[in-house]
């Protein structure tokens, strides 16, 4: 006969579940109403899905950490708020371009938002904890909420591209679940915190065993942040899914895997384990160095910006190996300001979809496509310039300033020559940003008609292009709150 | 008068904003008057500027990143004073002699910006602030090589863009590495310039950082051998953009050498001088070699502007206050005199749609005008005293003459090349007989290129014959970046060369 287990729902401290449970009520809500009527218009699904984002949002704010709850469990640090906010603010933005002026057979469907939100949620769990079954859940209800949103968008392309993802995901988790076997066997714990302290108390032996466990959960973690070796879907998943899709895929898991990797790698670094930053730095050249020469040769703009995605990821490794409260703060910083550009950047390409193929058939956005575009729509070729230069970080624009942090935190930890490589990579960049520039400012246009470039345009759109253009040209007057919030948060979370 | 730079910085910009929603027609008369307030507005304050004070004047500060130590930091001081003149009257110069119909409501507009950029540089006292103008000056200096160019544009564009793109790169590195070496110093983060005089850095860092910010530097002004952009850029640029590109960008790069290289590292930079100082010479003899071996006009001023940029740097490394006022004299002089010239082609080759010397001759006799004008600018280039040249060239020779004057020797030889070269460049295309049949109908200067290159012949002649004022001005500053360096210096080494320089005769 078992003992009655008897727990005070006081001590659950469910308040740190709310956010997520706010986004979950949704989803099953917007299920039920779909259930009820069917005459519901996409309007009506986006603002719902935002209102929900919009609570979340307020119950995120709500919440003071650090504090534990639900047994443990779930952990709510600054990190893991400013993790949320990223992820809810970059998901209202997505969720908004929705809103386009041609018809597209997913929006229609209520299962669309409910996945989002299912996804929105896992995401949350992921960053919102330390332990590695709960991250291991989150990490798969937001992939595979995720896949079927590539394949929702009904396109041959988009259906390989959904199987790619899931089949190179399906890898990766099998690489999650190794690397946590092997830490459980190792420590007897599935608590990053335990599993740090009982591994320093023994000086990480068996090295052998250690090694593999950090392989493992480097590569599954490589999946997510599309780290060289393991970036090769990046590409081809991109082109497959809708443009803003891939604009939220290169920044909102990322910054999940990101806080499961600052989680997890602190553990070496504050005991300075040498391999462990070496891999690091090795695997940030390398992708950096990689991603970067790649992109020089790709014909398509959505693959070179799924190429500078993954370069951007190589930049903000760095940091990772080198930890600290300066270091973390960069990370966010740079994942803040990147957020607007990139989503900007890829909103532009949303814009600019247009059924008709003048251009050959083999890409939807070839560079060619954008040809004198300066000619015959002079305001939106002025825009895509200004997130370009900034992808580029390109001064004063907003990634240049979490460059700037970044690089300095590197230089600061000693590591000057990983920083020279840094701004000798920035400088092959911006080679391929250029070219894009170079079409669209200094070739003749291909066609009379300004109108295929905003063909997908509305006002929505144009809103959230707003939005992200603001944030990217006046980046300089609001680095600083951020950056104070960024330190604040941080530091609190003891990083 | 609390305002005066910011507004001088961003008056060009939020006119270039306002400049996007008026009408084609009208848009180069907005331009010329957005550039003529500009140069008002400089000219305003050269007068306010109290030239017996030699440090920063009209100082804004206001903190953009506190917890970093960047902030938006503006002051003038002898040094930049008359580059950012030089800077607001070359783009008014250059948008009165404007002619281009294509696009042009794009290219008044990205000239505004350029000059917002070109301004920003010489006036920021915060680092990072400086980089960031450094940087965007790039932009409309791409889009107006590559759009309106000719022949290869968007090679050459690119070319020049990630050239001095990259040449920068590792000034960024530099420049956070020296934020950080501040704050190991101090416990605060500043990227400020006055703060960072202040601080003494050990010899082997020196060393360091003067290559990473030398680097950035050498290519934007150009140096030998980083300089083979140079060409490329003003053989595809069009007028508007070789005047400007000539006449102001080039000279950040000597700025710069001024500003940050000598009083943050002193001891590098003597113990630099003489490989630095041979580089100058080659440049100023190569280029010379090579501007006499063109055939294209254009291309010859192109390598005469890097054979004068050798000597602004054999001044600036003269270290002493001969040198370096001579060397900023040169500058502006060099600007007047390369922007006229480039100008000079741009007119030929508007109505000749070449620029080869073998299509010229005699054409003294069609357009006796345009033959006077040139004669004047081409005697400044040489730098025939009673011309603005001499002034500038002279004293930077002589100041270099107290480091060595076997380099003297062979650079001030340089300038017999630089006679050569101009004057056969002169006899080729205006005296003779007008052999061509499409010569002999030319149309001689018209009134807009008259009154775009007047007043550039008027500088030559009076700044020539009395540069006194702008000389005291500059010298007072000049002479207090030297006092920086005898502060800071490290080794006795360095120490004894700055007193030899700086001293009348040679040490006592």
């Amino acid at each position: 006969m078992l003992n009655p287990i008897s727990i005070k729902i006081a001590t659950l401290n469910l308040a740190t579940l709310t956010p997520m449970a706010i986004l979950a009520f949704g989803a099953l809500a917007i299920i039920c109403i779909d259930l009820f009527t069917k005459r519901l218009d996409k309007s009506f699904f986006v603002m719902f899905t935002l209102l929900f984002i919009f609570l979340d949002f307020t119950a995120l704010i709500g919440l003071n950490g650090p504090s534990r709850g639900f047994f443990g469990v779930m952990l709510v640090d600054g990190m893991s708020m400013l993790a949320q906010g990223i992820i809810l603010i970059s998901s209202a933005l997505f969720i908004i371009t929705a809103l386009s002026n041609k018809p597209f057979k997913e929006f229609k469907k209520a299962e669309y938002y409910a996945l989002f939100l299912f996804m929105i949620v896992g995401f949350q769990f992921m960053v919102a904890t330390d332990n590695l079954i709960l991250i291991f859940i989150g990490l798969e209800t937001a992939s595979l909420a995720l896949y079927t949103l590539i394949a929702l968008h009904n396109r041959n392309k988009a259906f390989e591209a959904a199987i790619k993802y899931f089949t190179m995901g399906a890898l990766a988790a099998g690489f999650f679940a190794m690397a946590s076997l092997i830490l459980y066997a190792l420590t007897g714990s599935i608590e990053l915190g335990v599993i740090s302290k009982v591994l320093v108390s023994r000086g990480f032996a068996p090295g052998a065993f250690t090694l593999a466990g950090v392989v493992f959960m480097l590569m599954a973690l490589g999946f997510k942040l599309s780290i060289v070796p393991t970036h090769t879907w990046t590409p081809d998943v991109y082109e497959g899914s809708s443009a803003p899709l891939a604009g939220y895929m290169s920044v909102v898991p990322k910054i999940a895997g990101l806080v499961v990797a600052i989680r997890f790698f602190d553990i070496f670094l504050s005991s300075q384990i040498q391999w462990v930053q070496d891999i690091l730095i090795f695997l940030a050249v390398l992708t950096m160095t990689l991603a970067n020469i790649t992109a020089l040769v790709q014909e398509d703009v959505k693959r070179m910006l799924a190429f500078s995605s993954i370069a951007h990821a190589g930049f903000v490794l760095t940091a990772i190996m080198v930890g600290g409260t300066q270091a973390n703060s960069a990370i966010f910083l740079y994942w803040i300001l990147f957020m607007f550009t990139n989503i900007g950047a890829f909103t532009m390409l949303w814009i600019a979809r247009h059924k008709k193929n003048l251009w050959g058939s083999r890409y939807q956005h070839p560079f060619t496509k954008f040809s004198g575009m300066v000619k015959v729509a002079p305001m939106m070729a002025t825009l895509f310039a200004i997130f370009m230069f900034t992808l580029a970080g390109m001064p004063p624009f907003s990634v240049f300033w979490g460059k700037l942090y970044l690089i300095s935190s590197v230089i600061n930890s000693g590591h000057v020559v990983l920083a020279v490589i840094m701004v000798i990579n920035s400088a092959i960049a911006i080679y391929y940003y250029m070219k894009l520039i170079v079409y669209m400012f200094l070739k003749d246009p291909i066609t009379e008609d300004g109108n295929i470039y905003i063909a997908n345009s509305s006002t929505p759109i144009k809103t959230i292009v707003g939005i992200t253009l603001f944030f990217t040209v006046a980046a300089s007057i609001f680095v600083q709150p951020i950056l104070s919030v960024v330190t604040e948060l941080i530091k609190s979370s003891g990083y | 008068m609390e305002h005066i730079l910011s507004l001088i910085v961003f008056f060009p910009l939020i006119a270039g904003i306002f400049g996007f929603v008026i009408n084609k027609e009208n848009v180069k008369t907005f331009g010329i008057s957005v550039a003529f307030v500009e140069f008002l507005l400089s000219i305003v304050l050269w007068i306010a500027y109290d030239p017996t004070n030699s440090g920063y004047q009209f100082v804004e500060y206001s903190a953009l990143i506190p917890q970093f130590g960047v902030g938006f930091y503006l002051g003038v001081d002898g040094i930049s004073l008359f580059l950012v003149i030089l800077s607001t009257f070359m783009t008014l110069v250059s948008l009165v002699a404007l002619n281009i119909k294509k696009d042009i409501k794009n290219l008044v507009i990205t000239i505004l910006f350029l000059e917002m950029t070109l301004v920003g540089v010489f006036l920021s006292l915060d680092m990072i602030l400086f980089y960031i103008f450094w940087e965007l000056s790039l932009i409309p200096m791409l889009y107006i090589i590559g759009a309106w160019g000719s022949g290869q544009r968007i090679y050459a564009a690119i070319k020049f863009f990630l050239y001095t793109f990259a040449g920068s790169a590792l000034m960024l590195v530099g420049i956070l590495y020296l934020g950080y070496q501040y704050y190991l110093a101090t416990g605060t983060w500043s990227f400020a310039i006055p703060d960072w005089y202040l601080l003494v850095l050990p010899f082997n860092t020196q060393l360091w950082l003067f290559g990473a910010f030398f680097l950035a530097f050498a290519v934007k002004v150009p140096m030998f051998p980083f300089h083979t952009w140079l060409p490329y850029a003003h053989g595809q640029a069009p007028t508007v953009g070789s005047i400007l590109l000539a006449a102001v960008m080039l000279k950040m790069g000597t700025y710069a050498f001024i500003r940050f290289s000598l009083p943050l590292f002193p001891d590098a930079s003597v113990y630099f001088l003489y490989p630095v100082a041979i580089i100058a010479t080659i440049m100023v003899i190569y280029a010379a070699m090579v501007a006499y071996a063109q055939k294209d006009i254009k291309q010859v001023i192109a390598y005469s502007s890097i054979s004068h940029m050798g000597i602004i740097i054999l001044g600036i490394f003269a270290m002493n206050a001969e040198g370096i006022t001579g060397s900023i004299f040169l500058m502006l002089s060099h600007g007047i005199v390369s922007g006229a010239l480039f100008m000079l082609v741009g007119v030929i080759y508007d109505r000749r749609h070449t620029k080869l010397m073998s299509e010229f001759g005699g054409l003294a006799t069609v357009m006796p005008r345009y033959a006077a004008i040139f004669g004047v600018l081409m005697m400044a280039a040489v730098g025939l005293p009673l011309t603005v040249g001499f002034v500038g060239e002279f004293l930077s020779l002589l100041g270099f003459y107290r480091v060595s004057w076997e380099i003297t020797v062979i650079a001030g030889s340089g300038i017999i090349l630089g006679a050569v070269y101009m004057l056969t460049l002169y006899r080729k295309s205006f005296f003779g007989k007008v052999v061509k049949e499409e010569n002999k109908t030319l149309k001689d200067l018209d009134k807009r290129e008259f009154a775009a290159l007047i007043p550039l012949v008027a500088l030559v002649v009076i700044l020539g014959v009395y540069p006194k004022p702008i000389l005291t001005t500059i010298d007072m500053s000049v002479r207090k970046t030297i006092q920086t360096m005898e502060r800071k210096a490290l080794l006795p080494d360095t120490k004894k060369f700055l007193l030899k320089v700086n001293s009348i005769g040679g040490t006592k």
